[in-house]
């Protein structure tokens, strides 16, 4: 991974389906607007020209280890090329849902060796903090509530076992996903004012004086997910 | 680097396949954008099933990736890495769904194009050797690949010829190479060939002058390919037959 260099920061949730990470992060990106950040989301999955593929091979059901790999190394790619690294530029804090590492342990439970897979991220950015979801296999499926059947449970459980095997090496700080999500949310603000306060206060993208004439939304990024929630403007607030 | 055996993986094995039953053979014809690759594929299909063979006759385009990668390199977005990984999963569709099958069933995979075209436009736009070349790594090592070299003073003369006109990736334009379609086309075009000539040793491609005439050029294949498919009549090796 390609280390940041830049003023801007780069968030990440990580953790298996079930562990409440979007609604953490979601939480998270609100709170850091509030505070003032420039702050922008992205989500797994979201890159508009490869959307369309993906789909096309979801329907079709002809999608193997191999091109399910490299489809969403592309959609990672054109997320990374095209929306979080010009964000990064310009100093914003970026909040991403899912990022190189659910690919890292996603790819590796259905079976593709560990440097091709680690390879084709070689585009990431590293975080600037990485927040992991820790929680176990029966509770994360008890909240699905759905997609309960063996063949699923098996793999999220390799799944589980990848994120484990290397939140050490990828510096994973893990939370406890088990908690209440006030609870939750409580200890990733305090984390993140451990982790990052510094260099929130002094270098990222801040918005604009409330009533100032740079008040408006500026450079809202095409394809956004899920309307102004996801958006990379500052919201005037404060 | 070692030699390697045709239909084996070049570093990267696939999950799920099984390559011990392949039986057919894989022949790649590769070169730069307007070398004339397809005339000389269709001939050679033609003459091959004259000769009885099977032949699954492939080109750049998957079910599954196709369209995706059409309509955005009409709309012209996205990155030269996003570029790159799409290729690779268009290919790697085509490899597994479509090459692979017809290996299986012991028929001529006849391909225009194949992986090294992926390379070599990945390194035209200054990506990392290492890096495309393990993203790359599940292709399989074909039986030969005859690469049509040309210089890009050939290739100008038979876009202007041919097509009339220069087209927008074929003269790299999303490369910092200015607004003059021509110099572009001359500058992109240099780097992919420069790119495939870097290639043809590790790789063991077969070169071929494709500045002669296409009569010649597909004669030339023809003997090769004959040498390569039906070798001492008869012989055991010929596909089709354990």
């Amino acid at each position: 991974m390609l280390p940041n260099r830049y003023k801007g920061k780069l968030i990440v949730a990580e953790g298996i389906a079930g562990s409440g990470k979007r609604t953490q992060i979601s939480l998270l990106s609100r709170w850091l607007r509030a505070q003032g950040y420039a702050t922008a989301s992205s989500e797994w999955n979201s890159s508009p020209p490869v959307k369309e593929t993906i789909e096309r091979g979801k329907a079709n059901l002809s999608f193997t280890p191999t091109t399910f790999s490299l489809i969403q190394a592309t959609d990672f790619a054109d997320r990374m090329e095209s929306y979080i690294l010009p964000l990064i530029k310009a100093g914003a804090v970026v909040c991403a849902d899912g990022y190189a590492y659910t690919a890292f342990a996603r790819d590796l439970a259905h079976g593709a060796g560990r440097h091709w897979v680690r390879n084709l991220y070689s585009c990431a950015l590293r975080p600037s903090l990485t927040l992991y979801f820790r929680v176990p296999l029966d509770v994360a499926i008890g909240r699905l509530g759905h997609n309960t059947d063996e063949s699923f449970r098996i793999l999220q459980g390799r799944t589980l076992a990848e994120y484990e095997a290397m939140a050490g090496e990828m510096e994973f700080h893990a939370i406890d996903a088990t908690l209440s999500t006030e609870e939750q949310q409580r200890r990733i603000r305090q984390t993140v004012v451990d982790c990052l306060g510094e260099v929130l206060r002094t270098g990222v993208l801040r918005s604009a004086p409330k009533g100032g004439p740079q008040g408006s939304p500026h450079g809202s990024p095409q394809g956004s997910p899920q309307g102004s929630d996801a958006t990379a403007t500052a919201a005037a607030v404060l | 680097m070692p030699p390697r055996q045709p239909l084996q993986f070049y570093s990267e094995p696939l999950p799920g396949v099984d390559i011990t039953a392949l039986r057919g053979k894989l022949i790649v014809i590769e070169g730069p954008d307007a070398v004339g690759r397809s005339t000389q594929v269709t001939r050679l299909r033609r003459w091959l099933e004259q000769e009885g063979q099977t032949v699954l006759d492939s080109e750049f385009r998957s079910a599954l990736a196709g369209q995706g990668l059409q309509d955005a390199k009409r709309s012209n977005t996205l990155g030269p890495v996003t570029m790159t990984l799409f290729y690779t999963t268009d290919f790697a569709d085509r490899l597994e769904n479509e090459m692979l099958p017809a290996l299986r069933a012991g028929h001529v995979v006849l391909t225009d194009r194949y992986v090294f075209s992926i390379v070599a436009r990945a390194l035209a736009r200054g990506e990392d050797r290492k890096w495309i070349e393990q993203v790359a790594g599940f292709a399989l090592v074909p039986h030969a690949v005859y690469y049509l070299r040309a210089r890009v003073g050939d290739l100008v003369a038979r876009v202007v010829l041919g097509r009339g006109a220069f087209d927008y990736w074929e003269s790299g334009m999303d490369l910092p190479f200015g607004a003059d379609k021509h110099q572009s086309f001359v500058r992109y075009q240099r780097r992919v060939i420069q790119a495939l000539d870097s290639m043809a040793g590790p790789y063991n491609f077969t070169v071929v002058d494709a500045t002669q005439r296409a009569d010649a050029i597909f004669h030339q294949l023809q003997r090769h390919i004959s040498a390569l498919l039906f070798r001492k009549a008869g012989s055991p090796e010929a596909p089709g037959q354990r």
